[in-house]
């Protein structure tokens, strides 16, 4: 036990440094930024010279470049990623108020993928090369196409069509259908590439062959016995499917019309409202950080030989 | 397993895989890249219309007639348009994989060959960056530099650079135990000569099949951009632009949703094929090469 938490301390030092260096490079990105933000902020109105020094004082913008650094740090440790230029409410309560719907579209496909991902590779592992060849083409097919495309695909043919799924909108379980299948499609091909993989090695080992010597199933050992191995390494891409989630939810929001900080991002960067943007992507750093943490942990559950004290 | 193995394996795996494409599955996908080739430097040899010249009499017409894939909104041709459009979807991809093959090569191998302390800050830099998921990193420097095509190509070889940082400095610290290196060392060549001469040249194999597989990515996430209206402006018959332009019309004209968006998966399958071909080559020679 001190070992894992002497493990856990060292990793949230290091999570705590590249939070850090994240942040600072968010706050340089708002810096570098050509052009006077508060002319951006003030927007097209011919603004007088008394309002922007007023607007430029209440942001903190004529204080010295190492007080805003120290102010905008001391602010982020409370939580508080400053204002956002386009919808003039902190960029805090903006993300949390977005969060939901997003959550909920990046579980479902999550969940979906992984699901048709599972049943692909355990119908298809080890068995005829034929087949096996076929689906994996499909898989780089659609590791190969863009997801907003695939969305733009579906919403003519299944939404303007045939009328199957609401066009935009649509809060309820109709309206995630089709964006959920949308995100998804991507991560299923890789995710099943993975699992197939990991499968074929699986049924190879002993206890694939004891399972099978007991008289057990060919389905019983591949989704009993093979598959939780081959899950293994699926744990491995949690932080780059993190990272697929969020850019995919800002085309996929954007498509069809659907609420969440997908759609807030994509708002953001093209009206050029650094806060938010740099709000959003220090939020994904730190979700993207405490994940890699977590599977890293969850490897030391699942694998006891990582606990003893090498690393 | 560090922070850093897990970033990097993280980012690896979308393109590790089991997948070997036959020969003529190859095969046909270079002949399609050649075809793109011809598209992307002469245009005009295969587009039979102008991509710019509207003619509102004929717009949303459907495919067929005079018009292979059919008319936009404008009247403009759409499979000249798609044409014509190679052009700039394939220079944001290939310039941003270019600057991040590069930058990322060089700031590797300087890791390596430039002491511990530029060692340690190149690398703590590059997991900073490999912490921005995803697009996420790209967003942000449009956001500050703003849309335009430049500044799409600038964004993404940003958000690819960490990936090539990585891969370049693991390959150079293989080849540096190598025996030829040694030779040259204890033969007393110069430091900078050894680094150019010798490691650079062996490490490469791998760092090109990585950016031929990027170049895929990077189309795919240019065209995102463009889709979200960051990159090249009107009326560049970017695909992803098209795509965009073309949501107002999908109740009736579906042609404008399917074309653009075929001519990026087209593409990126053959880049992807060819890519994977390369790497099951290149399996087992050199050691890092599955990344």
């Amino acid at each position: 036990m001190p070992a894992t938490l002497r493990w856990l301390g060292r990793r949230l030092i290091l999570a705590a440094f590249v939070v850090f260096g994240a942040a600072t490079a968010a706050f340089a990105a708002m810096n570098l930024m050509p052009g006077d933000p508060v002319l951006t902020i003030l927007g097209s109105t011919n603004p007088t010279p008394a309002l922007i020094a007023q607007v430029r004082s209440d942001l903190g913008y004529d204080e010295p470049f190492a007080v805003r650094y120290a102010e905008f740090l001391g602010r982020l440790v409370h939580g508080d990623l400053g204002q956002s230029y386009q919808l003039r409410e902190p960029v805090t309560e903006v993300i949390t108020g977005q969060l939901l719907p997003t959550a909920e579209l990046a579980l479902t496909a999550f969940v979906l993928a992984l699901a048709v991902a599972a049943v692909l590779a355990v119908t298809t592992a080890g068995r005829r090369p034929a087949v096996r060849r076929v689906v994996s083409a499909l898989e780089l097919l659609t590791t190969s196409s863009p997801g907003f495309w695939i969305g733009i695909l579906l919403l003519t043919f299944l939404s303007f069509r045939i009328h199957l799924f609401p066009a935009a909108g649509g809060d309820g379980v109709n309206g995630l259908v089709l964006p959920a299948i949308t995100l998804a499609l991507g991560m299923t091909g890789v995710f099943s590439q993975v699992l197939r993989a990991g499968l074929e090695r699986a049924l190879e080992e002993p206890y694939a062959l004891t399972a099978r010597a007991r008289g057990t199933g060919e389905t019983a050992v591949r989704t009993r016995h093979a598959l939780r191995h081959a899950l293994i390494p699926v744990l491995t891409l949690s932080g780059w499917a993190l990272g697929t989630l969020l850019s995919g939810a800002v085309v996929v929001e954007t498509v069809f019309g659907r609420r969440g900080i997908g759609r807030v991002m994509a708002t953001a960067v093209i009206g050029r409202d650094v806060p938010t943007v740099t709000g959003v992507v220090i939020v994904s750093a730190v979700f993207f950080t405490l994940i890699n943490i977590l599977v890293d942990g969850l490897y030391r559950v699942i694998d006891p030989r990582l606990r003893q004290e090498k690393a | 397993m560090t922070l850093v193995e897990t970033a990097a394996k993280a980012t690896a795996a979308p393109s590790r895989a089991a997948f070997r494409p036959p020969p003529a599955a190859t095969l046909v996908a270079g002949l399609a890249l050649a075809l793109i080739g011809v598209a992307f430097l002469w245009p005009g040899l295969i587009a039979p219309h102008s991509p710019d010249v509207a003619d509102p009499v004929n717009a949303l017409l459907p495919p067929g007639g005079g018009h292979l894939f059919g008319t936009d909104q404008l009247g403009r041709d759409t499979f000249s348009r798609v044409i014509y459009g190679t052009r700039p979807s394939l220079t944001i991809g290939i310039g941003a994989t270019a600057l991040a093959a590069l930058a990322g090569s060089l700031l590797g191998v300087l890791a390596l060959a430039g002491g511990r302390v530029l060692d340690e800050a190149i690398m703590r830099v590059t997991d900073v960056f490999l912490a921005f998921p995803g697009l996420l990193l790209a967003l942000l420097v449009v956001a500050v530099l703003g849309p335009g095509t430049t500044n799409a190509t600038l964004a993404l070889a940003a958000s690819a650079t960490p990936g090539f940082v990585r891969l370049a400095r693991a390959q150079a610290l293989v080849v540096r135990r190598s025996d030829y290196v040694r030779a040259a060392v204890i033969l007393g060549r110069p430091r900078a000569a050894i680094v150019l001469r010798h490691i650079l040249p062996n490490a490469l194999p791998p760092l090109l099949v990585l950016a031929l597989v990027n170049v895929g990515t990077a189309i795919i996430a240019g065209s995102s951009l463009s889709f979200l209206g960051l990159g090249p402006q009107a009326p560049t018959p970017e695909w992803g632009a098209m795509l965009s332009d073309g949501r107002d019309f999908l109740s009736t004209a579906w042609h404008l949703a399917v074309f653009p968006g075929l001519a990026v998966t087209v593409t990126v399958f053959a880049i992807n094929i060819v890519g994977r071909s390369l790497q099951v080559r290149f399996e087992g020679r050199t050691p890092g090469a599955g990344l």
